[in-house]
């Protein structure tokens, strides 16, 4: 897979279309919807993003967002977790559920939610702390503070993050020391500590040299056995080898298509879809 | 290549290049000069402070036992100014010990501290995390006019309300509720006793501090005083300059720690706070800077009485307040306590140098762990 990593959407893909991971189309069978929104729409002030976005989002697989920008990719993705509440402008109407809660109900608390729904950010976000203290956070704010439970914690995290062979000897040195790619499966490791049950990751290699970015494409395939990961992505490649579902908005924050992965970069139904990754536009 | 190619090219030094050269250096030489300025006039301030300060020492300014070679009699003894309990220069029986005034200043830039440090901080907390933006655009702007009240006009808010309503309230509803010994704290603050008494307003109690400005009444300060006015006054120095330090503070930190959970409180204390720590740091140390420094409205909240007490009600001397009497200009050119300005201005002057050297060594400090 990794030596299928090209950041060129040239001819070649127009002609062959998208390569489909063989091992992904044979596990197409849908599993329970883990997250369902129904008629959401956000606004910024006047502007709307999200246009009435129906969607099932399943347990333990990979659902790729796809869209040109402005399509109101990220902030789907920051409406799963209520990390939207933080602009001001935003105004969310319709539900989302979460295992059939809607999160906007005013009984939510977006803390307790964002503890079960981790997210990964576009560039490397790590805390100007140790290496340590970045993956133990979580837990620490949590209220557990007991050291060996923690120094459990931490390792499983860097183990499921990839990242424990590379920095076991200096756990203690800052975060901010490490390369880019090592700084966002630290930030990953950060998230999985607190075992969430989604993994929101909002373009999560898009900063990275192709080699790290390659790293984390991996590391996702691991993930999802144990979570469910919901990646907004800008590479359609990216898209097509990891995901399971294919998501694509179009400008306005509307769904126009989604289906398994195979489906829409095969025999996508709307032709704008169409049109979008064969790169007539966007 | 030979000299006329040179020409030619345009870029030899017969033309018009050779004057900008020239033009260049000129400005370079009255940039330097004005920088060189303030340099000049803190080395001119030092010597000058220094030169004064040794005739209080040693009888005779450095220069007169450098040049004139002359008697070298010692007035005053190290060991008297730095261990003696008692500073009364003008006084009839003069005595030189520091310790009083030094003691002042240090009770009041800690105490200041205690004020200003913690509302300071949570105000920052506040504007920076807490209040929403146009709460922010609204109250930043009054801290900073706060900021730039002039000391003076601080001191007539401690004389007329800090001191008689604030201080006197603390000693007579907080420190003696049942009243009973509200004398003993009465005699060290006749001033406000009289004041509480007559029932007197505003206007009564500038005229009183007017008086006692001159010397007729002595009273109605008290080291509190001074720490509260001083604190209150430090208190936009350390919000702002804070608030400055973690607005800087990239979001995504705030984000990262929001996606995990965590509360606004645990990403305020566990995430901005210690990110923003070496300029948190900085407005402390400026804070405290100032508080040593700071004179007119120390002097007129605490008074001018050298007193070595631990008691907050009493009255109390700083340096500078020391500083600021003297500049009443009773005292002739020449004599010791004249000279004793000096020593005393040195010695401030060598405190708030060690702050700031103390000041840089953090910033260094924390930018070293935290970037």
């Amino acid at each position: 897979m990794s030596s299928n990593m090209t950041d060129t959407p040239d001819e070649t893909l127009i002609e062959t279309g998208f390569e489909v991971e063989a091992d992904r189309t044979h596990e197409q069978t849908d599993t329970e919807a883990i997250l369902q929104s129904e008629n959401l729409s956000v606004n910024y002030g006047d502007e709307q993003a999200l246009d009435d976005v129906t969607i099932e989002i399943p347990e333990n697989r990979v659902t790729a967002i796809i869209g040109p920008s402005g399509c109101g990719k990220s902030t789907f993705l920051r409406s799963i977790n209520r990390m939207n509440d933080r602009i001001r402008s935003c105004a969310v109407d319709g539900e989302l559920y979460f295992h059939g809660k809607n999160v906007y109900d005013d009984d939510v608390d977006p803390v307790a939610l964002r503890r079960k729904i981790g997210q990964v950010f576009q560039a490397p976000n790590p805390f100007p702390k140790s290496i340590y203290d970045n993956v133990a956070y979580g837990l620490r704010i949590q209220g557990r503070d007991d050291e060996v439970d923690l120094d459990e914690a931490v390792e499983r995290a860097l183990r499921g993050a990839a990242l424990w062979d590379e920095v076991s000897h200096q756990l203690d040195s800052s975060g901010l020391d490490l390369s880019g790619g090592q700084q966002q499966r630290l930030c990953i490791a950060r998230a999985i500590a607190t075992d969430p049950e989604v993994l929101l990751m909002d373009e999560p290699t898009s900063a990275l040299d192709p080699v790290a970015a390659s790293k984390i494409e991996d590391l996702i395939d691991e993930l999802v056995e144990k979570y469910t990961v919901v990646i907004v992505t800008h590479n359609m490649q990216q898209a097509a080898r990891i995901s399971d579902k294919t998501a694509v908005f179009l400008t306005g924050g509307e769904l126009v298509e989604y289906d398994d992965t195979a489906t829409v970069f095969e025999n996508p139904a709307d032709s704008r879809v169409e049109d979008y990754i064969t790169g007539k536009f966007g | 290549m030979s000299t006329e190619t040179q020409s030619e090219s345009g870029i030899s030094g017969d033309d018009g290049l050779e004057s900008a050269h020239e033009a260049n250096r000129r400005i370079r030489r009255l940039l330097f000069g004005c920088a060189a300025v303030t340099v000049a006039t803190t080395v001119a301030i030092f010597l000058v402070l220094f030169d004064n300060a040794a005739s209080y020492f040693f009888g005779a300014r450095v220069s007169e036992i450098l040049f004139a070679g002359d008697a070298f009699e010692r007035t005053v003894t190290f060991i008297e100014f730095f261990t003696g309990t008692r500073w009364a220069p003008d006084h009839s029986t003069p005595a030189h010990g520091v310790l009083p005034i030094v003691w002042g200043t240090l009770a009041i830039t800690i105490g200041a501290g205690l004020v200003s440090i913690p509302i300071g901080t949570a105000t920052a907390l506040y504007l920076s995390e807490y209040a929403s933006t146009e709460t922010r655009n609204r109250l930043k702007p009054i801290l900073e006019v706060l900021a730039g009240i002039p000391t003076i006009v601080y001191g007539y808010f401690a004389v007329s309300f800090l001191t008689p309503v604030v201080v006197d309230g603390i000693a007579r509803h907080l420190v003696d509720p049942v009243g009973r010994g509200v004398h003993a704290v009465g005699t060290a603050l006749p001033g406000s006793v009289e004041i509480r008494n007559a029932e007197v307003h505003f206007g009564d109690a500038v005229v009183a501090a007017g008086e006692s400005m001159i010397g007729i009444t002595v009273g109605r300060y008290s080291m509190l005083g001074g720490i509260l006015v001083v604190g209150v006054m430090t208190i936009p120095m350390v919000s702002s300059i804070s608030e400055d330090a973690m607005q800087a503070v990239p979001d995504e930190l705030r984000n990262g720690a929001y996606a995990l959970g965590a509360t606004k409180y645990q990403v305020s204390t566990r995430i901005v706070l210690p990110a923003a720590v070496s300029g948190i740091f900085a407005s402390y140390i400026l804070a405290l800077s100032r508080a040593i420094g700071e004179t007119m409205a120390v002097t007129l909240g605490a008074g001018f009485n050298a007193n070595l007490t631990a008691n907050p009600f009493a009255e109390i001397m700083t340096m500078t307040a020391y500083l600021v009497s003297m500049a009443r200009g009773t005292s002739a050119v020449g004599t010791v306590e004249y000279q004793s300005l000096f020593a005393v201005g040195l010695l401030l002057f060598l405190m708030t140098l060690t702050m700031n050297l103390l000041n840089d060594r953090l910033k260094q400090r924390f930018q070293e762990v935290y970037r």
